[in-house]
């Protein structure tokens, strides 16, 4: 057992952990952070994605040792200050961009890192950037619109009614 | 209609929040106080018998509680089936005990011989390392029709053989139909697969069962889309637990798409283990686990035969399947190559004489059961496959040989060859929209378009009929299922106006949280926000059978109008008494009730308050209190139907194919919320175009799994998808529920496949290409090899 500390969504925490224990273990486990998901054991899914020093992780495939000291942020801490939903979780729901909501935690951090580098991608940009994200519920067609729209580009509206 | 959504609004999904701030709870995410982990050690052998099984070294290590075999079972019952077959010689199915560990034989890759319990996960899994199991392998059987020949080896040495059942439907016709294929003018024969697929919902399966000694009550939390029924299978015919000791909650589930209907051994074993121990049992599948011990769908092998006279007009179809059922019978497996698949082998079309055969048989592989669309997907495949041939061959427009042959407007209701009444529908007009959508006019000019840059451009058409919302619960009961197919629905008002729902329909992504209240809502004239659904939880739930076969708007969404008709009725005497007016003159409108005729008016909480303070209240006449419970089973079947067309670019160098737009034009009825509907077709239409070009279940010759993990098994990505074009504007209601709703979460599935791989077919035979045939998925390398054969 080895001590880590590191900052997750802007609070130092620390804890024991196993040298084969992974970060998205030492998140849900002990730190109790459920909001990131596991939906395969071969890092391909991307249901556990989320930010290492502003960059964008599967945090399975990530000893949880090796984040010691690192700034980490997860879904729970992409909301604003306020609580309010941030723009990329608000376009998710006014676009629909999600169904059971498990890939979700995922998408959201991938579709943040994407604006962060991509403030205005194609539509084709945003395919290839979900390439480790599978989600089985929306056909993605939902989650593309909602990341357009959160980079202020125009979408259809959701659905004729 | 209420300012924050009735009836046809599209609005927002109010679980979304919860959702996308990873406040989900899911079943993973609980954690009860002094829980243990459960390991399962599951064979790696397709088929053998278990010589020994070795755990002394495993139960002398660290943190292990207990290690559990078969013995530590011998007073259960095996995992029930939910549905009896009835062959076409009028005898039951065979039907294989299907125990919670394996009892001295292993049948499949991922088949359960024995389960750790330990303090944490990594001491449970180290110690299931250790277990040393001795397997006598026997030959694996893996084809289906060497299965069922004479000496074959058998999967279960009980059994006559490995044939569940030979099933003819309808069996009456068989002679006639012989006749008239044989008459025919023409007849088009195609043979072809439809491929094993695993449903993989992105949350894979956990269960995790708490034994409360003092009280002698069980409380299991499970991924399921139908907690009351895993209550009554897992209670009654496996562990003798009666319904009032036993709690089942499935809370937030992340998809199911069927593969989490069933009742699975991993819940029974939770259960009973949490006794033994003494303390919380949690399992918790990975996605290597999910691929063997999830049921996987489909896997067809068919004949079909099409017949048509001199004007193309169709005289019979005869269908020859054989269906896998896997090692074990899953818990409606029986029904899904039979009653769910043969039903709707008319289609669309006038065929007067239709006989569909099924021989299901058991094979050494993963068992198989329902996967959305469960047996629509495989009729509607053959089907419109066969169409497309027949119109190619016989150098038709194959929309016109479908327009030609499809039951017109004025036809309905439709009572088909295949004992199934269609009660309305339009098909000419989803045709021809999707048609508009599509441009079809210009096609010619795409395809010279794609010609000029070395492609071919292909358009494929099909036109699917879906039955949903199995019912009523009598007939369903002459076919051989256990259980009814109602659904029931509690509306509790509450004293100052709020309501609650307890649905026994459950929600995984579908988002009832939401449609469903925009009904009451629209109902009572009220705000959707002051109506909360509340579902997956059996202690607060009326007994419902859950989520599937795209029925929960249509038979939940039906009970609750149902329930909430009863409280309308109800607070209008309420109201009656408080106005001092006659009942019959009461009308409610906007939240508010009114007296016909005068401008005597209460609002709808003065009226729910009267009901709890009843202080001016007709305490003679009727109770006090709001709250009304409604179980209904509906009258027939709802048939959605809809047109589905994909545009595909082939590369004859490589054969790769891409999807370049897919359109669906769906009839469902009436709307509750055209973006969830929307959503829900988007979903299907994945799934389909993954089964139509990239998933494929595949299992070597000694029955191990090859394509059991996500690098193996290709999942639809977002690069492997069109955006979709997806319209719902042609609505014929269903005429027996009260919404007049049909139900779309499966029609996405079960309209696509046939589509993808006859605009692949229209792109090679545009070419020049002699292809007039390939089997799902169209990888690059079967249409290369179709090509170039």
């Amino acid at each position: 057992m080895s001590k880590i500390s590191m900052t997750v969504n802007g609070k130092s925490v620390s804890g024991e952990v196993e040298g084969r224990t992974l970060l998205v273990e030492f998140l849900r486990e002990d730190l109790k952070l459920t909001g990131t998901h596991v939906g395969c054991d071969t890092s391909q899914c991307g249901a556990c994605t989320v930010h290492v020093d502003g960059k964008q992780v599967k945090s399975c495939t990530m000893f949880a040792a090796e984040a010691d000291g690192a700034e980490v942020k997860t879904i729970e801490g992409e909301a604003n200050a306020d609580g309010s939903l941030s723009v990329v979780q608000q376009a998710f729901q006014d676009y629909h961009g999600l169904q059971c909501g498990f890939c979700t935690p995922g998408m959201v951090m991938a579709a943040t890192a994407l604006l962060g580098k991509n403030p205005k991608p194609t539509e084709l940009e945003i395919r290839e950037h979900l390439e480790g994200n599978i989600c089985r519920c929306t056909g993605y067609h939902n989650i593309v619109k909602a990341i357009m729209a959160a980079s202020g580009q125009d979408v259809p509206a959701v659905a004729a009614e | 209609m209420p300012k924050d959504g009735g009836i046809g609004a599209s609005t927002k999904r109010r679980e979304d929040v919860r959702f996308l701030t990873g406040k989900g709870r899911y079943t993973d995410d609980i954690n009860l106080q002094n829980q243990t982990y459960a390991w399962f050690v599951r064979s790696d052998i397709a088929h053998g018998t278990i010589q020994n099984i070795d755990t002394s070294d495993a139960e002398s290590m660290d943190g292990v509680v207990k290690i559990f075999t078969s013995k530590d079972f011998e007073a259960a019952g095996g995992i029930p089936c939910g549905w009896q077959v009835t062959d076409r010689f009028g005898q039951p199915m065979q039907e294989p005990k299907h125990p919670i560990l394996a009892e001295g034989k292993v049948r499949h890759v991922g088949d359960p011989i024995a389960v750790v319990v330990a303090e944490t996960l990594e001491q449970a899994r180290d110690a299931a390392e250790a277990i040393d199991i001795d397997i006598d392998e026997l030959e694996p059987v893996l084809d289906m029709k060497a299965a069922i020949q004479d000496g074959a080896t058998k999967v279960h040495d009980d059994l006559t053989s490995n044939l569940c059942y030979d099933w003819g439907f309808v069996e009456e016709n068989r002679e006639a139909v012989d006749e008239a294929i044989k008459n025919a003018h023409h007849v088009t024969t195609l043979e072809l697969v439809n491929n094993r697929l695993c449903a993989n919902p992105m949350e894979p399966r956990v269960a995790v069962a708490d034994y409360s000694q003092a009280n002698d009550e069980y409380t299991l939390y499970t991924t399921s889309q139908n907690p009351h029924v895993i209550r009554l299978l897992m209670g009654a015919f496996v562990l003798s637990i009666p319904e009032h000791k036993l709690r089942v909650v499935a809370p937030d589930v992340g998809g199911g798409f069927g593969s989490k209907i069933y009742h699975y051994a991993e819940e029974a074993f939770v259960t009973h283990a949490s006794k033994i121990v003494g303390r919380p049992v949690k399992w918790t599948s990975t996605r290597s686990e999910a691929f063997i011990s999830d049921a996987h769908g489909r896997d067809h092998v068919t004949k079909i035969e099409l017949a048509m006279d001199e004007n193309h007009k169709f005289t019979a179809v005869r269908t020859d399947t054989y269906a896998n059922m896997g090692a074990y019978l899953s818990t409606f497996a029986p029904s899904i190559p039979t009653w769910l698949h043969g039903t709707l082998m008319a289609g669309n079309y006038t065929t007067p004489l239709v006989y569909v055969n099924v021989k299901a048989v058991f094979t050494n592989t993963v068992p198989v059961d329902a996967y959305r669309g469960a047996g629509r997907p495989e009729a509607t495949f053959q089907l419109e496959r066969v169409v497309d041939k027949a119109a190619r061959e016989i150098g038709m427009d194959p929309a016109e040989l479908r327009r030609l042959n499809f039951i017109k407007p004025d036809q309905f209701p439709y009572d088909t060859p295949v004992a199934v009444t269609y009660d309305t529908g339009n098909y000419h007009a989803t045709l021809d929209k999707g048609l508009e959508m599509v441009d079809y006019a210009n096609f010619d000019a795409r395809v010279a378009e794609s010609k000029a840059r070395g492609k071919l451009r292909g358009l494929g058409l099909a036109h699917f009929i879906e039955a949903c919302g199995i019912a009523p619960s009598n007939l369903v009961g002459q076919l051989g299922a256990r259980a009814g197919l109602y659904e029931s629905a509690t509306v509790r008002v509450n004293a100052t106006g709020s309501i609650s729902v307890m649905t026994g329909s459950h929600s995984h992504g579908q988002g009832h949280e939401t449609s469903f209240a925009q009904v009451v809502a629209e109902m009572i004239g009220i705000d959707a926000s002051q109506v909360d659904i509340v579902h997956g939880d059996t202690s607060k739930t009326p007994m419902g059978m859950g989520t599937y076969g795209s029925r929960s708007i249509a038979v939940g969404g039906s009970a609750m109008v149902r329930a909430t008709e009863k409280i309308i009725n109800k607070a209008k005497k309420i109201a009656a008494h408080l106005m001092e007016a006659s009942e019959g003159d009461i009308e409610l409108k906007d939240g508010q009730f009114t007296v016909a005729g005068t401008d005597k008016s209460v609002a709808w909480g003065d009226v729910t308050l009267a009901a709890y303070v009843p202080h001016n209240y007709p305490l003679e006449e009727i109770e006090p209190g709001l709250e009304e419970t409604a179980f209904y089973d509906p009258s027939n079947f709802t048939y959605p139907s809809g047109a589905y067309i994909c545009e595909v670019e082939v590369d004859p160098d490589t054969g790769k194919v891409d999807v370049l737009g897919f359109i669906a034009a769906d009839d469902f009825g009436n709307v509750i919320n055209p973006m969830i509907v929307e959503g829900q077709v988007h979903g299907g239409v994945a799934q389909g175009i993954g089964q139509a070009m990239l998933e494929n279940t595949v299992f070597d010759e000694n029955g191990q799994l090859l394509s059991g993990s996500f690098m193996d098994y290709a999942m639809p990505r977002a690069s492997d998808m069109p955006m979709f074009d997806v319209d719902h504007s042609c609505q014929t209601p269903c005429t027996h529920n009260p919404l007049g709703v049909k139900g779309c979460g499966e029609a996405g599935a079960i309209g696509s496949p046939p589509a993808v791989v006859n605009a692949v077919i229209d792109a090679l035979q545009r070419g020049g290409y002699d292809v007039d045939h390939i089997d799902m998925p169209v990888s690059p390398s079967r249409v290369w090899e179709a090509m170039n054969k």
